[in-house]
């Protein structure tokens, strides 16, 4: 399709019930679907002959702690033949399973591993699930929002047990975040913890 | 009698001058056949995602540069085009110019370093002795306009830092005339050079459907065939007003991509005069307070400036809520930043996409079947730079 609009009201047309919704933005599209309609959404934008979405770029995953389905996956696509972008993206909760999309896009294996490492996302039918950037031994999924910035564990060289060890993380000055919104009123933690004194009095 | 032969495991790294940097390759070999590659990497992984969403819009920018860092500024140009595009702010034309021009030279800066490094990796040593050299000069012009070689810091949504200090225009025209004689003395190094061509040639072979498949970008695909390049196909900033050539493979071998290279850095001087030549007198940066800092000259006589500039430096400008995928075409391939903002002064998300994280990833099947010799061959036509992949 040479067009947004057209691809959109094609989508909408073929796949349906399948779209939840779908939006143009920024010269890109974007749908949202459910989880279960993953492969065929998949399978129909890539070989469709007005569609053409034949390389996936990413995979990503956006954390939403505080809702109940927490992540939001998220596959960009792109469509050389037409020139066009796609977002596609359905929301999960924490414990669920997702379909990998390594039989229709190799290219899935490695994106999925770090989805996989970095958020805990669990893919069926993946062949080779294991955390790709993390250290050997990393316990944890960095990204989520509910990691600490500085992490769990530092490493460094023991001299008397000559080797390298692990240990709980110690910091001199804790990494401090400042409320920049309102400077006067002094950060949010003060405030957290003048309103736990003042219930205290 | 029967002996029972056993395959051969061998580590390929994490230090070994071949890997680019601080890749694990574990080969299995059977003889000097390769059977089989797993690379594991993450060794320089750093966590920049996480730390960009605990960072303002303006302190993510240096992440940047350590990602891909033979070609910083390209990097962050694709970051200063996401947030330009969210908080929908023109980009005055001369920073528009320095910003292109600065992004060829990061182009020029990784082809030297790709090619003649390759060319070591195969047994030629004068190239990168030559190329160095060259990118010495370009990390000095670097060096003029953001203070610093390497971690330029330079992109601003909205412009650029500051304006180019005096004379360095003319020093980056010269260095337009003298440099294509040195392109022309790496090529008659290499181009028809026996050996050189005896380890690229018909190595590590890419079929247009597989560079689809396995998402490949940036001379990568180029070098298969297939005419891709975001410059002309999705122009941001002033490409459109650009003449160039997008160079094309045909055999989408190692020896394919390193021409794409070469004829890709003629093309750069080209942009580059070409920017010089168009380039005039004017701001370097949106004029807009709440984006980016006033002069100091203004501090000095406006309060509002004054309350601009604390804003801005504790704060940070805050992005309003939205969701975006933006990217550029950095020497290695589609560059791309998803940054999702929910309305406050830092990213909630920002994915950054590597285009060697996907080169890298088809290792095992583009060396299946060739002798461990052209492992390093291999690795070094991916172009991969171990700051990008690992994030």
């Amino acid at each position: 399709m040479k067009n947004l609009i057209d691809l959109e009201k094609k989508i909408n047309s073929e796949l349906g019930t399948k779209i939840n919704s779908s939006k143009i933005l920024h010269n890109q599209i974007y749908l949202e679907i459910d989880k279960e309609d993953l492969i065929d959404v998949t399978l129909f934008i890539k070989t469709d002959k007005d569609t053409k979405f034949r390389q996936l770029i990413d995979i990503t995953v956006v954390d939403y702690p505080e809702k109940s389905e927490r992540f939001k996956i998220v596959y960009l696509f792109l469509s050389h033949e037409f020139n066009q972008r796609m977002i596609l993206s359905y929301n999960i909760s924490e414990n669920e399973v997702i379909s990998s999309l390594t039989s229709i896009f190799p290219s899935a294996n490695w994106m999925e591993r770090e989805v996989f490492d970095m958020y805990g996302v669990n893919f069926k039918d993946h062949p080779d699930l294991r955390r790709i950037l993390t250290d050997y031994g990393f316990e944890g999924h960095p990204l989520r929002k509910d990691f600490p910035l500085t992490g769990h564990t530092e490493v460094r060289y023991n001299e008397d047990q000559k080797k390298v060890i692990s240990e709980p993380v110690k910091l001199e000055q804790n990494y401090r975040n400042f409320d920049y919104e309102s400077p006067w009123e002094g950060t949010k933690y003060i405030k957290d913890q003048t309103n736990i004194n003042d219930k205290k009095n | 009698m029967t002996k029972k032969i056993k395959n051969l495991n061998l580590n390929f790294g994490p230090q070994h001058p071949a890997a680019h940097g601080v890749l694990r390759l574990i080969l299995e070999l059977d003889g000097e056949v390769v059977e089989k590659a797993d690379p594991h990497i993450g060794l320089l992984h750093r966590g920049t995602e996480k730390l960009i969403e605990n960072k303002t819009y303006m302190q993510a920018v240096p992440y940047f540069d350590r990602l891909d860092y033979v070609a910083p500024m390209n990097q962050e140009h694709a970051f200063a085009l996401a947030i330009e595009k969210i908080l929908n702010i023109d980009v005055p034309i001369r920073a528009q110019f320095i910003r292109v021009m600065f992004c060829e030279i990061g182009r020029i800066l990784s082809h030297i370093l790709n090619v003649t490094t390759q060319a070591l990796d195969v047994g030629a040593l004068t190239p990168s002795l030559w190329g160095f050299e060259e990118r010495e000069t370009l990390m000095t012009f670097y060096e003029r306009a953001s203070g610093s070689r390497l971690h330029a810091n330079y992109f601003r949504a909205g412009g650029v830092h500051q304006d180019l200090p005096a004379g360095l225009e003319n020093d980056i025209a010269k260095f337009c005339e003298t440099f294509p004689k040195i392109i022309n003395d790496l090529e008659n190094l290499l181009t028809d050079n026996r050996i050189f061509k005896q380890r690229n040639v018909d190595i590590g072979l890419v079929t247009k459907e597989d560079a689809l498949d396995y998402s490949f970008s940036g001379v990568m695909i180029r070098g298969s065939g297939i005419p891709w390049d975001l410059r002309k196909s999705q122009p941001y900033d002033c490409y459109d007003k650009l003449e160039f050539k997008i160079p094309v493979g045909k055999n989408g071998d190692c020896y394919d991509r390193y021409l794409c290279r070469i004829e890709e850095m003629k093309e750069s001087v080209s942009i580059i005069k070409q920017c010089l030549a168009n380039m005039e007198k004017g701001p370097i940066k949106t004029f807009d307070g709440k984006i980016s800092p006033p002069s100091k000259k203004e501090i000095k006589q406006s309060m509002e400036a004054l309350i601009h500039h604390f804003k801005l430096f504790t704060e940070g400008y805050r992005v309003p809520k939205d969701e975006i995928y933006t990217a550029v075409e950095a020497p290695k391939g589609e560059f791309g930043v998803y940054l999702i903002s929910d309305g406050s002064s830092k990213p909630y998300k920002c994915k950054i996409r590597a285009p060697g994280f996907s080169h890298l990833q088809s290792m095992d099947y583009l060396i299946k079947g060739h002798m461990l010799a052209d492992v390093p061959a291999v690795l070094g036509s991916l172009d991969i730079v171990f700051g990008e992949v690992d994030r």
